[in-house]
Formats: C-alpha cells, sequence, structure tokens
C-alpha cells in the first residue's frame, strides 16, 4: 500500500460543492524522503522507507544521522515502512501529496489523544445501568458483575474494565479527501483523524 | 498568524458584511434552494451573539414569530447569505445578551444607540 507521512494540523469547516458545510482535518503531508529500499535479497522483503519531520542535529542520536546521512538527507521525526509502493523508488527521492487525488478516500492511522483513566462506559462502550429507580442508585455509569461465583471462583482473563483511556492507535478508514495544495503540501480530508494537533499520523492510499 | 486560521483566509476569503453586534436588529436575506429553484426569503430580528473567529464565525439572530421566539444561526460565510442589512444599532451592555430569551413584551425592547451629535453635524 502507497501512503505518505503526514502532521495534524488541526480541524476547520469548508464548504462543499452542495454548499453543505463539512467538518475537515487539515494535514501537512510530506514531501517524504525516501531513506531505505528493503529488497527481497537483502532483506527478505520488499518495502520502501520513507521518513518525514525536520528533527534538529542536537535532538538527534548518532545512529539516526548516520542512517539518514546514507540516503543523502537531514534527521528526521518519523520514518516508516511502506510495502507494496506503487512507485519504483531509490533513496533520497521524495514524493509529495500528489500521490493523493481530490475525491478519492484514505486511511489515516495515528496514536490517538490520551484520555487519562477512565469508566467502562467511556472506555468499551457499556450501556451502564440506564435507571436511577427500581432499586437503583449511585451505579448509573457502573460495569455489573464481574463474571460467576463460586463456578469459575474468578475474574477471567481480559475482562473489560475502568483503565488508561487513549494514547494508543487508531485507524479511521474511508476519510474522504476534499483538497489537495501541491504548493503547500496540504491534503484536507472531511472528518476526523485520531491525535492531536501537531502529531505525526500515516496516510494510506 | 494561526496556520489554520490563515489556511482558511485563502479556502474561504470573507464576504463584505455590513458591522454589526449583539443588539443591533439586521435582516438577513437568505437563499432557500427548493428542488432545483432558488428564492430569497428575509430574516429579521436581534443579533443576539457573534461567535468564533475568521471563516468560522458564526451570528447568532432572534425573532420573536407571533408568541414563539426564533433563533437561527449563521456561519458568516455561507454562500447562501445573500445580503445583510443593519436596521438599528442596539444600545447592550453585553457581548452576549441571552437575557433577552426570558423576556416578553415591554422588557425585551433594547434602546437605539445615540448617534454621535458632534459626527454629524461636521
Amino acid at each position: 500500500m502507497s501512503g505518505l507521512i503526514g502532521k495534524k494540523i488541526g480541524m476547520t469547516s469548508l464548504y462543499d460543492t452542495d454548499g453543505q458545510l463539512v467538518g475537515c482535518t487539515v494535514l501537512e503531508a510530506g514531501p517524504c524522503v525516501v531513506t531505505q529500499v528493503r529488497t527481497k535479497e537483502k532483506d527478505g522483503y520488499e518495502a520502501v522507507q520513507l521518513a518525514f519531520g525536520e528533527r534538529g542535529e542536537k535532538n538527534s542520536t548518532k545512529a539516526a544521522k548516520g542512517h539518514y546521512a546514507k540516503a543523502g538527507t537531514t534527521p528526521k521525526v518519523k520514518a516508516h515502512e511502506f510495502k507494496e509502493f506503487e512507485q519504483e523508488l531509490k533513496p533520497g527521492d521524495t514524493v509529495g501529496v500528489d500521490l493523493f487525488e481530490e475525491g478519492s478516500f484514505v486511511t489515516v492511522t495515528g496514536n490517538s489523544k490520551g484520555k487519562g483513566f477512565q469508566g467502562v462506559v467511556k472506555r468499551h462502550g457499556f450501556s451502564g445501568v440506564d435507571e436511577t429507580t427500581h432499586g437503583q442508585h449511585d451505579r448509573v455509569r457502573a460495569p455489573g458483575s464481574l463474571g460467576g461465583s463460586s463456578y469459575p471462583a474468578r475474574v477471567f482473563k481480559g475482562l473489560r474494565m475502568a483503565g488508561r483511556k487513549g494514547g494508543e492507535q487508531y485507524t479511521t478508514e474511508n476519510l474522504k479527501v476534499v483538497k489537495v495544495d501541491k504548493d503547500k503540501n496540504l491534503l484536507v480530508l472531511r472528518g476526523a483523524v485520531p491525535g492531536a494537533k501537531g502529531s505525526m499520523v500515516i496516510i494510506w492510499k | 498568524m494561526d496556520k489554520l486560521k490563515q489556511l482558511e483566509k485563502e479556502w474561504a476569503p470573507l464576504k463584505a458584511m455590513p458591522d454589526f453586534k449583539a443588539g443591533d436588529t439586521i435582516t438577513v436575506h437568505y437563499k432557500i434552494v427548493e428542488g432545483n429553484k432558488e428564492r430569497i426569503q428575509q430574516f429579521q430580528g436581534v443579533v443576539i451573539q457573534r461567535k468564533g473567529s475568521g471563516s468560522t464565525a458564526t451570528f447568532t439572530v432572534r425573532k420573536m414569530s407571533g408568541n414563539v421566539g426564533v433563533e437561527r444561526i449563521f456561519p458568516v460565510s455561507s454562500p447562501f447569505i445573500d445580503q445583510v442589512d443593519v436596521n438599528k444599532r442596539g444600545d447592550v451592555r453585553r457581548a452576549r445578551i441571552f437575557y433577552l430569551r426570558e423576556r416578553r413584551g415591554k422588557s425585551a425592547r433594547i434602546t437605539e444607540k445615540r448617534q454621535n451629535v458632534a459626527a454629524t453635524a461636521q
């Protein structure tokens, strides 16, 4: 799958051709540099590694500097491998937003915003108790029973409970490309994309 | 300036609109699409708030339709807005005059802003 690495700039609303106001996400997508090409002979699989986002020399490790210098570029913030890329690429090449077309659909992967310690209603979509009468009180958002009693006499592993939510990888599929700005390397998608402003995302074609 | 606001400016240039704020009475001429026919309707009322900035800003207009209050929120960059007329400048002390919702009749009046006499004389 071909794709690019991008940075979330934020959300806004734009009018579509019907005059409908549509919530949109603006991404700075590329230009990504090809930093490595994986081959069947050498690595056992085929892929291209793209990198995006400037990271200062001072903040980069020696190993990273060496890796990026090999491709003739400066250290980057994020690198990702794409298998079966549609173009034939070699290290040092750049890939820009012109990879995407207006009107097509893309998939975006990113790290979601951290939500902290959340209960089961928010974290797992439990319905809670739903009523405050008929003997119920203090348990509108409670998880309910955790399982059986004397058999199995334990709580099963993996039972959904309250805990940390967010801050993990999420993927949103079928986001329509509203606008592609080749000069400014911008991609405008209809709908929301995981992550905070300024966070790195991967945009799959 | 915020990068996003800058982009909005580029993608949705602001239409020329008279300057008005909460308390003013305005008439919004807006387009209505029925099937493939388009016609213009008017909505006259008091602006009770202006919200947001740039092209995503909105304003809320409240009017009394008979005995029922009707509020409409218009985005400033809406392609359906044809024209905005300012009918009266109201003299109010706050930017969001939601207290108007609890008022009826005489107490729901807004005094008109006094014009600067010296400025008009010159």
